[in-house]
Parts: structure tokens; sequence; C-alpha cells
């Protein structure tokens, strides 16, 4: 299979601190990939570069035939590239609906008016949000203010979705409905890339996993493959446990 | 006539050095854009000119009271306007509103006060008008004066900063806001204190500048405006990219006004600072404090 | 069309049309008072469509301003009076996308600073082209245009921009304005160009603020670049649009109308202190409000008029 998102030689410096380094992957269209490795080892800057929240200092990211490095991220957004962030960013000033219409105005659908609102309503069905519709998005919980990012970026009709530890801090009936619905996704068409930390999530979702640590990948292989890799282990647990 | 040219610029660049010293440690160690920087610099131009002209006192003698003066000035402005914000600010935005509101307001203030006392008119003096031999060329002696004090006062500044435990301390503020406190530094007081250095700089910049330049009650604004722009290109919170960011643009008006028009001074400054902006915009020499 | 719609419609007809024939009533003074009050209920309404939502504080004001009054004693000679109003739009237009290019990505005080400058810049540039280029500093303006002439034309251009911020504040710019307004980084990962949307915003207030200058410039009959580049004319028309809070519709008109008569009653009875006065009010102003002024325009005025939208940021 051709390789839909291709990541070569992806370096990001910061002052004297490399972030990531020359890191290269890729992942197929249609495949749900899981981006690892412990706390500071690059894996949200990888998931920033992609998305154009910061420019590469160095490598390639393409997604089909189009070069998403160096465009600004309006323009990868609209080449089908959505994203949920770490630290979730609703718009607290705006409705849940409206927040939704955000993504359907200025994605690729461009909707606006009685179609977007629709459409919006449709988007926090899927994520079991559409009882708060009407809500001010800053009143939400927490845990709902993820949902509503997550139809937010739903409603972008994205080619590639990139979740950043989407699935953390929810409890074990949530993590369920959770998984459930991005499994859903995958059935749609949808290629996901996720950071993650919730192996139960991993395992249940992610064919494949790529690791990194302090910015370098560490392994690529199929998840149970990859968990197990001497290296991941040492990288996680340190030299003693390897 | 290029040695008088860059004669002349050192002087003015000098000046503007002791100014936006002044003003990068208020703007970089207080954190708070005081848009009225320039009425003070306007106030102790008049001070040096009343003392001058009423009372045939020398500017020079001028400055030891001006330099308290704006200290003491510096200081209550800090104390009784910006503290009260500072400390009920919830958000770095909502203070950035108050506190240009506020500083606007004392703007408008000083210079209705400048403006009922002295008139709209344009002021100077003439003290130490006498050409000096100097490099091969003649400048005025006033000019040469100026240039000794702004040296003087910049290095002494630098060397209170550089060298003292008090000084380390306010650029502890400006590089670390956020850990000074851990270290015991207050950093309120340390605020305080650099409003008040500020304040002095100023003033003893308005008097050195008194001494050669014609002013009116309502120029404080450009100086406000030429010292921020160089606070920006040296690096906010940083002396030497200060000092330097002062003598290059007092260099660069200098020439433009003795090369091309007079009128196209203000212009040069203001093509200066876009460039710098757009092409490095933490300025010239970085952020870092030295 | 729903019918709270037509009869908020209905109602700016009306107020439109009354205003329109308070010509046939009012004094001389009346008249000139209310083209002043007029001046700045349009330069507010342009300031506060910019500035409200992305929270750039301007001080370019007056420098637009200048450039349609100063387009307009430059041109009255050589263009006929309609013309004239549409290149000095065009000037304007043209200056606010260079400027609006070089500096949109400047933040806070940078920003602040720039804008001012630029008012100061220009105005040297034209004392400059004057002194060298034409020889003399100031210019006569005959134009026959009557004081009514003008009034009609600022009411026009008022109603003008008013509509446009109503229409804007339901359009998908609206929309992409709130976004940017709130968090830039889910406004770029949404798709929303926002360097585009400022510039277009920057412009379009920039216009609209130039068309003031153009169309009161006959009042003048007499200008050179220290009245129509006047700073006091930015820092009057910020402090309108925020007080009566930029990002309402109504705030700019709300701020313009009570603070415009104050400072006319200040300036016709303190001439010599006027200055002081004012800055004194700006002072008071934020000592008063307990808990700062952007506190007071995005919670006071949601509390005091429960249709708005409060605007509370989260950080």
């Amino acid at each position: 299979m051709s390789p839909f998102l291709q990541v070569s030689g992806l370096t990001r410096r910061f002052g004297g601190l490399v972030a990531v380094n020359d890191l290269s992957f890729s992942v197929a269209k249609g495949e749900i990939v899981g981006l690892l490795g412990p706390n500071g080892s690059g894996k949200t800057t990888v998931l920033n570069m992609i998305s154009g929240h910061l420019p590469p200092s160095d490598g390639q990211i393409a997604l089909a035939d189009t070069r998403l490095s160096g465009l600004g991220p309006h323009k990868i957004a609209r080449q089908g590239v959505a994203r949920t962030f770490q630290l979730v960013r609703a718009l607290p000033s705006l409705s849940v609906t409206e927040n939704v219409i955000v993504a359907l105005a200025f994605g690729r659908k461009r909707l606006w008016g009685e179609a977007a609102r629709l459409e919006a309503l449709k988007r926090l069905e899927q994520v079991g949000l559409a009882h708060r519709a009407g809500q001010q998005a800053g009143d939400l919980t927490y845990i709902d203010q993820k949902r509503m990012e997550l139809a937010r970026a739903l409603a972008a009709d994205p080619q590639l979705l990139l979740l950043d530890e989407w699935l953390a801090g929810l409890n074990p009936t949530e993590l369920q409905t959770g998984i459930e619905l991005i499994r859903g996704l995958k059935s749609s068409g949808i290629t996901i890339l996720m950071v993650e930390h919730v192996m139960e999530a991993i395992r249940a979702l992610c064919g494949r996993c790529v690791i990194m640590n302090a910015g370098i990948k560490i392994a690529d292989a199929p998840t149970a493959e990859a968990l197990s890799d001497p290296a991941v282990v040492t990288a996680y647990l340190g030299e003693q446990h390897a | 006539m290029l040695v008088t040219a860059v004669l002349s610029g050192l002087v003015l660049g000098g000046t503007y050095a002791l100014l936006a010293m002044g003003l990068t440690l208020q703007y970089g160690i207080a954190r708070i854009m005081n848009l009225a920087y320039g009425e003070l610099i306007i106030v102790a131009a008049f001070l040096s000119y009343a003392l001058f002209t009423y009372a045939g006192i020398s500017p020079v003698w001028a400055l030891l009271i001006a330099l308290p003066g704006g200290f003491v000035l510096g200081y209550a402005i800090y104390g009784l306007l910006m503290a009260p914000l500072v400390r009920r600010a919830r958000n770095a935005a909502s203070l950035e509103i108050d506190s240009i509101l506020t500083t606007f307001g004392l703007l408008f203030v000083i210079q209705g006060l400048l403006l009922v006392t002295f008139g709209a008119n344009f002021t100077s003096y003439s003290y130490l008008n006498d050409a000096v031999q100097i490099f091969g060329t003649r400048l005025a002696a006033n000019r040469l004066l100026a240039l000794v004090l702004a040296v003087v006062l910049g290095a002494a500044i630098y060397l209170v900063l550089t060298r003292t435990l008090w000084g380390t301390a306010l650029r502890a503020v400006a590089v670390a806001p956020g850990s000074a406190p851990l270290v015991g530094i207050d950093v309120e007081r340390a605020a305080r204190m650099a409003f008040a250095l500020g304040g002095a700089l100023a003033a003893a910049g308005g008097v050195v500048i008194s001494m050669y330049q014609t002013f009116t009650a309502t120029s404080g604004v450009v100086f406000t405006m030429k010292a921020l722009i160089i606070v920006i290109m040296g690096g906010v919170g940083n002396i030497l990219g200060a000092l330097s960011a002062g003598l290059l643009l007092g260099l660069a008006e200098t020439m433009v006004a003795t090369y091309v028009d007079p009128g196209l001074t203000l212009a040069t400054t203001y093509g200066l600072f876009l460039a710098v902006l757009l092409w490095r915009p933490t300025g010239l020499f970085g952020r870092a404090v030295r | 069309m729903t019918p709270r719609f037509l009869l908020e419609i209905s109602a700016f007809i009306a107020v439109i049309a009354a205003l329109a024939l308070l010509p046939l009533f009012a004094s001389p003074y009346g008249i000139t008072l209310m083209i002043g009050m007029l001046g700045y209920v349009a330069l507010a309404i342009g300031w506060a469509l910019f500035s409200g939502p992305t929270r750039y504080v301007s001080l370019a004001t007056v420098a637009f301003f200048g450039i349609g009054a100063y387009t307009c004693a430059v041109f009255s000679e050589v263009l006929a009076y309609p013309l004239l109003l549409l290149v000095a739009g065009l000037i304007g237009l043209g200056v606010a996308l260079v400027v609006g290019l070089a500096t949109l990505r400047l933040a806070g005080v940078y920003f602040v600073i720039f804008t001012f400058g630029l008012a100061e810049l220009i105005r040297q540039l034209v004392t400059w082209y004057e002194v060298n280029i034409t020889g003399t500093l100031g210019r006569y303006i005959f134009l026959p245009v009557t004081p009514e002439g003008i009034y009609w034309q600022l009411l026009a251009l008022t109603a003008a921009a008013f509509a446009m911020s109503w229409a804007i504040s339901r359009s998908r710019l609206g929309l992409a304005l709130k976004v940017i307004g709130e968090d830039e980084v889910v406004a770029s990962h949404s798709g929303i160009d926002i360097a585009r949307v400022k510039l277009g915003l920057f412009a379009l207030s920039a216009v609209i603020m130039t068309l003031v200058g153009a169309i009161q410039a006959p009042r003048w009959t007499y200008v050179e670049p220290s009245i129509a580049f006047n700073p006091t004319v930015s820092f009057l028309t910020l402090i309108m649009a925020l007080l009566g809070g930029a990002n309402r519709l109504m705030g700019p008109i709300l701020g313009a109308v009570p603070l415009f008569l104050l400072f006319e009653w200040l300036s016709a009875n303190f001439p010599n202190h006027y200055s002081i006065i004012l800055g004194l009010i700006f002072i008071t102003i934020v000592f008063v409000l307990p808990n700062g002024v952007l506190d007071f325009i995005e919670k006071g005025w949601a509390r005091r008029l429960p249709v708005a939208k409060p605007a509370e940021v989260h950080k």
C-alpha cells in the first residue's frame, strides 16, 4: 500500500534543544497508527508540525501527493487535516454548536447558515453531545469539552485526524465509548494518527505504533511487537528492566 | 563634514542611548509600557531651561536636581498608579489596557501642565554655545558636554546593574519574573526601583537634550517613540543593546539630516524600526540581558 | 425574515430618516455639533470594526483621518467632488494594505506604538513634501459644500458603517473574527486565514476613517499637517469605542455620543486645561472600574444589557 501520510527526515530544534531528530515514518490510507513515547519525547511536537502549528526546522511532510511542510495551518486544514489538542482548546464564549460550525464554515465543506447548523448537530450527536448543543462551551465539563473538540475536528471532514491524548482522563465506561467512537471513524475511511498513553486504547485501536524517545524513532512495528521491543521497554522503564 | 556628522551623530546617539536605557529598565523589568516616559524628559528639559534662564544655574547643576527628582517621580508613578493596577490585574491583557490608558492619562496631564506653564512655543537656551576644535572639526561645547554626560551616566548605570547585588537582582527580574521570587527577590520592589531609575535616566536625558536641542511642551511623545524603538531594536531589557541601538539611531538620523534632508529623520527612525521588526522581531541583539 | 429582524430594520431606517431631517430644524451651531459628533461616531465604529474583535489597540485613526482630509485639500481644485472622496478612499485603502501587510504580525504594545508613530510619520512626510515640493505648508479648501451637505454625507457614511458592522457580525467573517479574538490557534487550525481576515478588516476600518476625514475637511477651509494629523483624534476615538464596548454593535455609538458632548463641553469651558482634565478622566476611569477596563467592557456591559453575549475569556 502506498503511504498516505509520509514524514521524512523531520527535525525540529528549539534553540540548542533538538526536540525531534530526523524522524521518518508513514501512515497508509485508513490506518490507525499510535505515536508513543515517554513524556518529552517529542510526540506533540510532531503533531504540531504536521498540523502546521510549528514549522519544521528540517525535513518533509506530505499528504497523498501534497506537500504539507511549509504551508500555514489554515492551508493544511483545508487539505483535510484536523486535530484535537492535548490541552483542550474550546472557544469558551461561543456556544457548543458555534464551536462546531467554525470547522464547517472554514473547513473543506464551506457550510453556512441552516445547513451548517444541522450538520453541526449531527456531529455533536456522533460524539454524544447533542443535548448540550445550546450551551456556552465554557460551561461544559472538561470531558464534554474534549468531546466537543472531536466533533469540531470531525466537522472539518478530515482525511487525516490527529488526536493528542484524546482518551486521557476518561473513566472506564467513557473510555469504552471513546474507543468505539474512534473505531467507527476508521470504518468511515478516516486515517488517524494518535498520541496516546492509555495502553488499553492503543492495543484496541492501533494496528501499528511509532515509538519515540528523546526526539528519535526507536520502534516502528505492529503494536504488540513494538511494545515488547527491548529498546522501547528501556525507554519507558529505564536501563535495569531491559 | 563627515567627521562633524559622525560627532554630532554620537552626541545624539549618546543621548538616545541614555533615554532608551531608562525605558528598557522600566519596560523590561516592571513590564509596563510607560507612554508618559517622554513627558518626564520634557519636564526635565523645561526645568533645566527655567533654572538657566531665570536663575542662571548651569544645566550641570540642574542634573543634581533632575536625577533625584526623576527618581522620586518614577518611584511615585509606579507606587501610586501602576502598583494598584498590577495587583488587581487578573491577566496580561487586562493590565495592558489599564496601563496604556493610565499612562496616556498621565501623558495628557503632564503635557497640559507644561502647556499652561510654558506655552506651546519652541524653547531653547544658549549654554556653552562656543565651538571647540576637535578631530580637525568644530563642535559646539554644549554638545561635547552632552556626550560626556551621557557616557558618564550610562557607564555609571551599567556598572550599578552589572557589578552590584542590587543591580543583579533587577536584571534577574527582567530575565525571569516568575522565578525571581524563588531566590528571594521582591518583584514589586524591583519594579518600583526600575521605574524610579528609569525616571532618573529620563530626567537626566531631558537635561542633556535641552542643552543642545529645541523642544516644545508636546515633543515628549516623539521621544517616547524613539526610546521605545531603540529598546525594541536593542532587545527589551538589554542594557548594552539599548546603548548600541541608541548610538546607531543617532548616527543614522544625523547622516540622513546631513546628507539627505533634515525633514526625513523621523522617516529614517521609522524605516529602521520596521526593518528590525520584520527582520529580527526580538531585537538586533537578542532578548538576553547581559 | 423574522418579525424582530423587520422591526430592527424599520427602527434603523426611522432613526436615520429622523436624523436626516434634523438640519431643517437645527441652528448652525447645532449642525456643527452634529457634524463633529457623527464624525466621531463613524470613527469609533470604524475603530471597533477592527480593534474590537482582534484586540489590537490602534492609534492609527488620525493617520487615515488626516490622509482623507489632506487628499481632499490637495485635489480639491482638480477633481470633481464625488471623485475626490473616491480617490481619498483609495489612497486610504492603499496605505492600509501596505501598513497592514508590514505590521499585523506585531502584537500588544508594539502595535500601539507602531500605529501611533505611523500618524506622526505621515504627518512629517506630508510636511516635508509640502515644504520641499510645493513650497507652502498650509492649504485652503474651497469646495461648494454646505454644512448640511457635510452632515448628510457623514450620516450616510455612519449609517453605512453601522450596517456593515451589523452585516459582518452575522456573516462568516464575523464568526472568523470571534474565533480569532478567542483563540488564534483554533482559528488557523479550522482553516481561517488569519492574516487575510485581519488585513481585510484593517483596510475596511481605515477606509471608513479616511472618508470621515475627507468629508469633514471642507469645514476647516484651511488645513495644515498639525491640524489634520492631531493625535488627540486617535486617543478620543480609542476611548469612545473602548468604553462603549468595542465588541458590541451599539457600543461605539453609546461611547461616542456622551463622550463627544463631554469633550465638547470641556474644550468650550476649559480651553487651556482641556488636556489636563482629559488625562485625569482617563486615569479616573481606570481606577474607578474595580476589575479594570477590559473586565468592565466584557462583563459589565453584559450584565447591564442582558441581550448581549458575554465575551468572557478564560485563560
